[in-house]
């Protein structure tokens, strides 16, 4: 299972990847021991865009500390207020209205598809091919445009707050929304042609970066990544929040567990995101946006968990709480870190050419390394 | 067999690389395809939607009033220390001290656009503004005073 | 062979048919400088500043390609990508490549510590130097061709080898793994990727039965070799631009520069002017293999003829024979870049995988096939 650690012999190459390199798309420091072309080990440095944003949160209440999660998985925001919220909502056991769960959820996956179409042009990027970067951001602002205009922000909206959403949906959201299916089916089959098709990007994907269904758990591997192995983890499945268990959705699975396999995951799962959305558009229950909270939030002396599933793996959100209006304790799981420490395991043996490969398809976002 | 694989590989492979030709050519001639916004040019035209969060506003009146009572809770809520009230008392007509607010400073380059003290304000005096160009030569002229010189709070906010 | 080194001088004799046509031609311009310069200052004197005014027209005809194609390359990129491109400097952004150019002039060349510093500045002039070499033998117009080589095509293919030296060179005196690294990479796919060019320039060759680039495009007078040719003709076309896109180091073949794992390969260290030295290189070289690939298999300046169709002939025969050329090379040129805007890159591997296990073979069979073709006599 742990291979041996790879001595790093004479005559052996030793390059730096980043801090500041194309590939990385981020601060991430990879130090490569190459053998000519082949990698003969893989040892990420971390901690270049640390900013301690667990420490941060404990001087902030449980209404501010939720907009500082925005900044660790930058590309999928919303769903990482959405675990800090779960998670103060459990401790102070709000109840969330049916309206505020389904606004939610909807936001939820409109980053999801964002995240993977950004992922996707990145990708592709990656491998060389500059289009799709280009075409994938096309649909990609149409949903930072529907987010702008509800929440206020593009990126970095801080939307949820405790017992629901800060505000109601914009008048314009649902027409909005539908306009964006009808632009996402147009269009999702250009990403066929220009890339999943392509007899180069194939090659280059498909057994590259094999991970077992065993390293997979082993290395706390989780999300789409993990499901390329064949790995069911999708929290929405296993462990539904919110409304999850009364929507029709599949956990995309794909048994290859090449990089390939990771690619058609994340791929599907925009449509079954898609499925979700359309589901729920035209039945956002009436209602309130928020349920009614103490003006200032105090979760009872304990520890609280929840997780969620965002656009990369299963985010965990655990806070110890000493009764007072700041949490004692908090500490993030994040997705990328887990994802990442399977990395070298992925490459070692391959080509120089198939890091990037590997690396693209475990979509690796450095600030939600770092925090 | 292996020749007709070898056929079929190459064709295969062909048939992939015509099908994503295919498609760049179609955007290489349908230019109404183009999504670029000339930013700087467009400005007259930039529509941004009413609940951007651009920078934090308090809106006066013509009276030049505006609704702040100096209650703080937007200083409280702030995560970054933004908001900084300075309270004075003035004395109404009937001869009593009543709290006011003397300056309402905001550091720009502070805030997160987080939304929180405008949700945290009682009576609604500040609002977000849709603006977004802020970068200024001197770091100084981040450092706002929201109430405008000479305002009072307006009648009957309490 | 020697003495005809003679720049810009009408050399083959013009033993077409259709002297009639007076069109405004690059011939007739040749002709007359020479003339004037023979008569003012006696035939040695002619030669020394014939070869001036081709000295100065080919480095003028470089920066010229340097700034029309980066140009284009980048409207063309735009395009596809559902961009505007360039649109500020200039009418509609036309004026782009030449700010880039000042830019790069004024900026600080660097040799970084470590470096050898003789091989590292000498490499991005060898690369321009092979660029300017590959320009001799290039027929530019009808009857416009600075050196009549009767072995061009070798010549070409002898010449164009040397480019790897300069991008080998560059990348170990840069002290640079990442070069280093870009620099090999390049070096083990340009001698594999010659082969299969070399055999696709073959196939025209054995058809024509003459090295000379004149003849070949002389024998495409009834119809371009494209169209002759039948299917393998067609298959050498495929096998050499696939062959002259790995060549030149263009995208999908770009691993000597592939930024997503070697940041910018072997000219990782170079910056300034030598960094615009080999960007310039890469465009002229693009330039060069798509005119010989025009050359080759698309009749070079001939016209597009149909069968007897005279009237619509003699409307092409009145298009001059430059536009023909550079309206050829620039369609083959626009391929490589649309290509580029397509595809991912090969990872090294499969690159040379594609090389000997299919370019090669196919272009061997094919080249037989051809041969066979030549001595039957089967082409039109
Ligand atoms: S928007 Fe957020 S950071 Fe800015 S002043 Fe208001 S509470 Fe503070
Ligand atoms: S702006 Fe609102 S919250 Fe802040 S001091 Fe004034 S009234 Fe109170």
């Amino acid at each position: 299972m742990f291979e041996e650690v790879a001595k790093t012999a004479e005559g052996d190459l030793v390059i730096n990847v980043g801090p500041q390199h194309p590939a990385t798309h981020g601060v991430l420091h990879l130090l490569i021991t190459l053998n000519g072309e082949t990698i003969k080990k893989v040892e990420p440095h971390l901690g270049y865009i640390h900013r301690s944003i667990e420490k941060m949160c404990e001087s902030l209440t449980y209404r501010q500390f939720i907009y500082v999660t925005s900044r660790m998985d930058y590309l999928s925001a919303h769903i990482n207020n959405h675990a800090c919220a779960l998670c103060v909502e459990k401790g102070m056991q709000i109840e969330v209205p049916d309206r505020a769960k389904v606004i939610r959820v909807l936001m939820d996956e409109l980053t999801r598809i964002a995240s993977h179409e950004l992922w996707w042009g990145a990708m592709a990027m990656d491998l060389g091919a500059f289009t799709p970067f280009f075409h994938a951001f096309r649909e990609r602002e149409t949903i930072n445009d529907i987010m702008e205009e509800t929440c206020g922000a593009r990126l970095t909206m801080n939307y949820m707050v405790p017992g629901g959403v800060m505000q109601d949906l914009h008048p314009d959201f649902q027409r909005r929304v539908k306009e964006f299916l009808v632009l996402y089916k147009r269009k999702i089959h250009e990403y066929d042609e220009m890339v999943t098709g392509n007899i180069i990007f194939q090659n280059r994907m498909k057994g590259v970066g094999y991970i077992s269904p065993e390293d997979v758990i082993s290395y706390g591997v989780t999300g789409p990544a993990a499901r390329g192995s064949g790995v069911s983890s999708d929290i929405r499945k296993l462990y539904p929040y919110e409304i999850y268990d009364k929507l029709q959705f599949d956990e995309v699975l794909e048994t290859a567990g090449d990089s390939f396999a990771r690619y058609l995951v994340r791929l599907r799962e925009m449509d079954q995101s898609i499925r979700i959305v359309e589901q729920l558009i035209d039945n956002i229950p009436e209602g309130d946006f928020q349920a009614k909270t103490k003006a200032v939030l105090k979760l009872p002396k304990g520890e609280f968990y929840t997780r969620v599933e965002t656009a990369r793996g299963e985010l965990g959100v655990y806070i110890v709480s000493e009764g007072g209006t700041t949490p004692y304790r908090i500490k993030f799981r994040s997705p990328g870190f887990s994802n990442l420490s399977a990395l070298d395991h992925m490459v070692r043996g391959g080509k120089l050419g198939d890091l990037v490969a590997s690396m693209g398809t475990l979509d690796l976002v450095i600030p939600d390394i770092d925090r | 067999m292996f020749i007709t694989d070898y056929i079929k590989d190459v064709f295969g492979a062909m048939k992939s690389l015509g099908t994503g030709l295919k498609r760049t050519l179609y955007y290489f001639t349908h230019h109404k395809e183009i999504i670029t916004q000339q930013y700087p040019d467009n400005r007259a035209t930039l529509v941004l939607p009413d609940r951007f969060k651009g920078e934090v506003v308090m809106p006066h009146d013509e009276k030049n009033e505006h609704r702040c009572t100096g209650c703080t809770a937007c200083e409280l809520a702030c995560p970054n220390g933004t908001i900084k009230v300075v309270t004075k008392f003035d004395i109404t007509p009937e001869g009593k001290k009543k709290k006011a607010i003397d300056k309402l400073v905001y550091h720009l380059e502070l805030c997160t656009m987080c939304n929180l003290c405008i949700v945290a304000c009682p009576s609604d005096a500040i609002k977000m503004a849709q603006t977004f160009e802020h970068s200024v030569f001197d770091r100084s002229q981040l450092t706002k005073v929201l109430n405008k010189p000479g305002s009072k709070i307006m009648e009957g906010v309490e | 062979m020697y003495e005809r080194i003679i720049t810009v001088l009408p050399v083959k004799k013009i033993k077409e048919k259709k002297q009639n046509i007076t069109v405004w031609s690059f011939a007739d311009i040749s002709k007359t400088i020479d003339q004037w310069l023979n008569d003012w200052v006696g035939a040695t004197w002619a030669t020394v500043f014939e070869m001036v005014i081709a000295g100065v027209c080919v480095i003028g005809l470089f920066a010229l390609l340097g700034l029309v194609l980066v140009i284009m390359e980048r409207k063309v990129a735009a395009w596809i990508q559902i961009r505007l491109g360039p649109n500020r400097v200039g009418p509609k952004g036309m004026l782009q490549s030449l700010a880039d150019t000042v830019k790069l002039l004024v900026k600080e060349g660097m040799t970084p510590d470590g470096a050898d510093k003789f091989l590292f500045n000498l490499a991005p002039f060898i690369a321009m130097i092979v660029a300017m070499l590959l320009m001799a033998p290039i027929a530019f117009a009808k009857d416009f061709q600075m050196w009549d080589l009767n072995v061009g095509v070798l010549y070409i293919s002898a010449v164009s080898s040397i480019s790897v030296i300069s991008i080998l060179m560059a990348g170990w005196a840069s002290n640079n793994k990442y070069s280093l690294l870009g620099a090999m990479r390049s070096g083990a796919q340009i001698v594999s990727y010659e082969l299969s060019a070399g055999l696709s320039v073959l196939a025209i060759v054995v058809l024509t039965g003459s090295l000379s680039l004149t003849d070949i495009i002389q024998s495409q007078q009834n119809g371009w070799w494209i169209f002759k040719g039948h299917i393998p003709v067609i298959i050498a076309f495929i096998t050499f631009i696939i062959a002259v896109t790995a060549e030149t180091n263009r995208a999908p073949f770009d691993l000597a520069e592939a930024e997503s794992e070697l940041t910018a390969g072997f000219h990782t260290e170079y910056s300034g002017m030598k960094f615009a030295l080999f960007f310039l290189a890469e465009y002229v070289n693009v330039f060069i293999v798509c005119a010989i690939g025009a050359t080759l298999f698309l009749g070079g300046w001939m016209p597009f003829h149909i069968g007897s169709w005279e009237g619509f002939n003699h409307v092409m025969d009145y298009i001059p024979s430059s536009i023909w050329f550079f309206g050829k090379t620039f369609f083959l040129i626009f391929l490589i870049m649309w290509f580029r805007w397509t595809f991912p890159r090969l990872r090294i591997d499969q690159l040379l995988n594609l090389e000997w296990k299919y370019l090669l073979p196919i272009s061997m069979i094919n080249l037989l096939l051809v041969t066979v073709m030549a001595i039957m006599g089967w082409h039109f």
